[in-house]
């Protein structure tokens, strides 16, 4: 696949007239997609905006950090949602401690501790993989847990170990409101989405996959299988530990340490293995079929049913539904949804090059 | 290579950990959603008629997952006398009472997606107050409330210092915040030992559930114990509490006087267990406002007899707003419980206590903004002048079942008492009148929080005496 440099430079060239058409199409879309982005709130309603866009965002984030350790490094791990809460909990220390820090710098402060612990956590994968890893970086998932509600320093000796989000301001700019809440977790999102995206096509990405697919073949062709790993834990973490502020910060404007248990670790993992493992946008897929099928799921439910069914059965009945669905779309595609939605395009290029005028050779 | 292993065991896994994981944000959410706002006028009476003659309570409930027991009494005894004010009296001053459901199962993300989603209202009758029913997502939702000018009701739970409504204008830990729980405990436990001054060198071990809820009453024990002079113990069991072993022989170790079952859900019946099993006597076992239901002592079997607990809202059918309940409401099919045994027990009881207060903040606030549905401002100034005393307990059908109760602007409790109550092996029996919490002492301690926190969230403390004289 030609990369945007590539397809620049061929631009340049006489003679390529119709090739930068293309790429002012493709700017065209990109800057479109964006604008839309930004101007979401002014086109859709609260409940969008805090009830599904920034959970939705910061899950996507937390997803990422996942993917970058287990779908491109390769490392198995079950844990996420420990870097989230140190992320989270660092953040709001920051924050409590050090109360002059800008907002952004706190989000960066609890990325960094993050990065560091999960440096931390990912020490066994230079001896042990596959599902041994797993069992080991679980013991982050209850440290984290036992030290935050052990220690009341974490929630500024809070009563009910419960920490409280600051006001949300950026140069004196509230980011209070519900658009605001989005909009923030925009601004964080995007730029680190970009980030992920360029990494994981540099060497470090690279270097990643080779570790992945083959640690002896790796290591032959010069790539630094541990410094690799580490790094892979350390990037991964700290994109989770992003993610938890984000989520305390902006989401639910509060925490408690039992918020980011085992069963977010997992929903997390889920959303990597759903999107896709080795792929930033399915990411995103994953995400958003983990947050909004269940709602749209109880939506059609509920408007079928109504009040003449039992809402415990039903709700039972949901979760029937949705683990056989989550069954049958990875039975058909293990591969994930971005691969999904891959074929799907691949198709419909296929169909419009069949019957569109063929332009150009 | 492992790339494809994992891919071969993503569906095993998905299937094997999906029931138990997936749920924080993976399935259901409300039993209603706005997509079936038609489906409600079956059940809710008159919610079919937009007219703007309804007021609307939005149900944040849970009928599945650990808590189920909880939530599905605590919301089928407040849908039913919801449903009786519409049947006998014809809402209230004509206004009927409409609702609807979305599921939580505690979780606090799910809590806030429902929340969002309710807020707004159903058919345009507007909602009145928020009863979510759960620590962790009433402190999530403490700010939201605040900027849409709804009521948050936590009935016997909740911050403490939510108390003190200069600080927190629309959160209300009704009838009996933590604080007040352990203080109206302790109380006990120095009348059962001939006077609070013979509490001097005892020990008190408080098992809690390791949750915000259950950390809430940690400084207000230790203060009481250094007031009085007895050791203090915190003893956490991890959620959901269903192994308890360690603790139990913890406190075996140290063999308190009295324990404070801080519990809930399924780890009351087990803490009762385990007792039984390490030789623990259980009737120094003081169960707390959330350990004293039947579904809390009935699987704990015989371990359970002699059990003693407090409450606000003792269980039975004798009230007579519960005979009325099942003239009007259950014995005409239209009652909630799926089990209509149910009726009369404690969480349903405590839905229908509930349902009294919420009712009674809108009857009020009609007084002052007149027979119309009204807006979550107007039902906030309901609650905050909401004054029932003997004669109107009577005019309920609640006396016994409900405490005489004033709120006010500066305090969002107004009960502070509770009874003992003990279980003989087939029900719980009262064993007490009303016994109150030292609130005087109490006060200062929620001010100073509560002041930090408006500090904290650069909150302006509200003119109670300025209000009060508009």
């Amino acid at each position: 696949m030609s990369s945007d440099a590539s397809v620049w430079q061929r631009a340049r060239e006489p003679g390529a007239a119709k090739l930068s058409a293309r790429v002012v199409v493709r700017a065209a879309l990109v800057l479109a997609a964006a604008a839309l982005l930004v101007a979401l709130p002014l086109l859709v309603d609260d409940y969008v905006l805090s009830a599904i866009l920034v959970p939705l965002l910061a899950l996507s984030l937390a997803g990422i950090g996942q993917n970058l350790v287990t779908g491109y490094a390769g490392q198995l791990f079950v844990g996420a949602a420990a870097f989230m809460s140190v992320g989270a909990f660092a953040a709001y220390d920051v924050h409590l401690y050090l109360p002059s820090t800008p907002l952004l710098a706190t989000f960066a402060a609890g990325g960094l501790v993050a990065a560091a612990t999960g440096a931390l956590f990912g020490l066994p994968s230079l001896r042990i993989r596959g599902f041994y890893l797993v069992v080991s970086t679980l013991a982050a998932q209850f440290f984290v847990e036992w030290l935050f509600t052990k220690v009341g320093w974490f929630s500024g000796n809070s009563s009910s170990g419960v920490i409280t989000a600051p006001p949300l301001r950026i140069a004196g700019v509230s980011f209070s409101s519900p658009g605001g809440h989005y909009w923030l977790s925009l601004l964080i999102v995007a730029p680190l989405t970009l980030a992920a995206h360029n990494l994981v096509r540099g060497r470090i990405g690279r270097g990643w996959m080779a570790v992945r697919d083959m640690e002896t073949a790796a290591a032959v062709v010069g790539v630094p299988v541990r410094a690799s790993k580490l790094l892979a834990f350390a990037i991964g973490s700290f994109y989770c530990g992003v993610a938890g502020a984000l989520w305390a910060f902006a989401y639910l404007g509060t925490v408690e340490p039992h918020g980011f248990d085992l069963d977010r670790s997992f929903q997390i993992l889920f959303i990597v293995i759903l999107g896709g493992l080795g792929s930033v946008a399915g990411t995103f897929l994953g995400a958003a079929f983990i947050v909004l099928f269940p709602i749209a799921l109880d939506q059609a439910v509920a408007a079928v049913a109504g009040r003449s069914v039992d809402p415990g059965l039903l709700q039972n009945l949901e979760k029937v539904l949705f683990g056989a669905l989550v069954i049958l779309l990875l039975a058909k595609q293990p591969a994930g949804l971005a691969r999904l939605v891959e074929i799907a395009w691949i198709r419909a290029r296929r169909f419009a090059a069949r019957y569109a005028p063929r332009s150009r050779s | 290579m492992l790339r494809s292993r994992v891919f071969a065991l993503a569906p095993w896994l998905i299937a094997a950990l999906c029931t138990s994981s997936c749920r924080s944000h993976s399935d259901s959410a409300p039993t209603e959603g706005p997509a079936s706002a038609a489906a409600a006028g079956s059940a809710a009476p008159g919610a079919n008629d937009p007219g703007g003659k309804e007021q609307y309570f939005p149900l944040q409930s849970y009928r599945v997952g650990p808590y189920a027991a909880g939530g599905s009494g605590f919301f089928g005894g407040f849908i039913d006398y919801m449903q009786l004010v519409n049947t006998r009296d014809g809402g209230v001053n004509g206004i009927k009472l409409t609702w609807s459901e979305c599921e939580t199962e505690y979780v606090v993300e799910r809590g806030v997606e429902c929340y969002e989603r309710l807020k707004g209202g159903l058919n345009g009758a507007p909602a009145a107050a928020m009863n979510p029913l759960s620590v962790g997502i009433a402190y999530a939702l403490i700010d939201r409330a605040t900027t849409d000018k709804i009521p948050l009701i936590t009935i016997n739970h909740g911050r403490t210092d939510s108390t003190d409504g200069r600080v927190f204008p629309y959160v209300f830990p009704l009838s009996l915040n933590p604080y007040s729980e352990i203080s109206a405990i302790v109380n006990y436990v120095g009348q059962r030992e001939g006077g609070l001054d013979h509490l001097k060198g005892k020990k008190i071990a408080v098992l809690y559930h390791g949750s915000p809820y259950g950390k809430e009453t940690q400084p207000i024990v230790e203060l009481l114990a250094k007031k009085y002079g007895f050791a203090s113990t915190h003893i956490e069991v991890p959620h959901p509490g269903t192994e308890q072993e360690s603790q139990w022989l913890q406190i075996k170790k140290l063999a308190p006087d009295y324990i404070i079952l801080r519990g809930w859900g399924i780890m009351n019946p087990v803490a009762l267990k385990t007792a039984a099993k390490i030789g623990y006597p259980v009737d120094h076992i003081i169960g707390n406002i959330w350990s004293n239901s039947e579904e809390d002592v009935i699987p704990a079997g015989a371990a359970a007899t002699g059990y003693i607990a407090i409450t606000t809202h003792p269980s039975g059918r004798d009230f007579p707003v519960l005979q009325d309940v099942d003239k009007y409401v259950v014995s005409q099919g239209k009652g909630n419980m799926e089990d209509a045994k149910r009726v009369g027990t404690g969480y349903y009881n405590l839905g229908i206590n509930n349902g009294i207060l919420n009712v009674e903040a809108v009857r009020v606030a009609q007084g002052k903004f007149g027979a119309k549905p009204l807006t979550g401002e107007q039902v906030r100034w309901g609650f905050e002048h909401i004054h029932i005393d003997d004669a109107r307990l009577k005019e309920l059908g609640a006396v016994g079942l409900l405490q005489p109760i004033s709120l006010s602007c500066a305090d969002h409790e107004g009960g502070g008492a509770v009874r003992f109550e003990r279980w003989d092996g087939k029900k719980f029996n009262v064993i007490s009148d009303w016994i109150k919490a030292d609130r005087a002492l109490l006060r200062p301690i929620i001010e100073e929080s509560s002041t930090k926190y408006a500090a904290e969230k650069r909150i302006t403390i509200r003119d109670c005496d300025g209000e009060a004289k508009l």
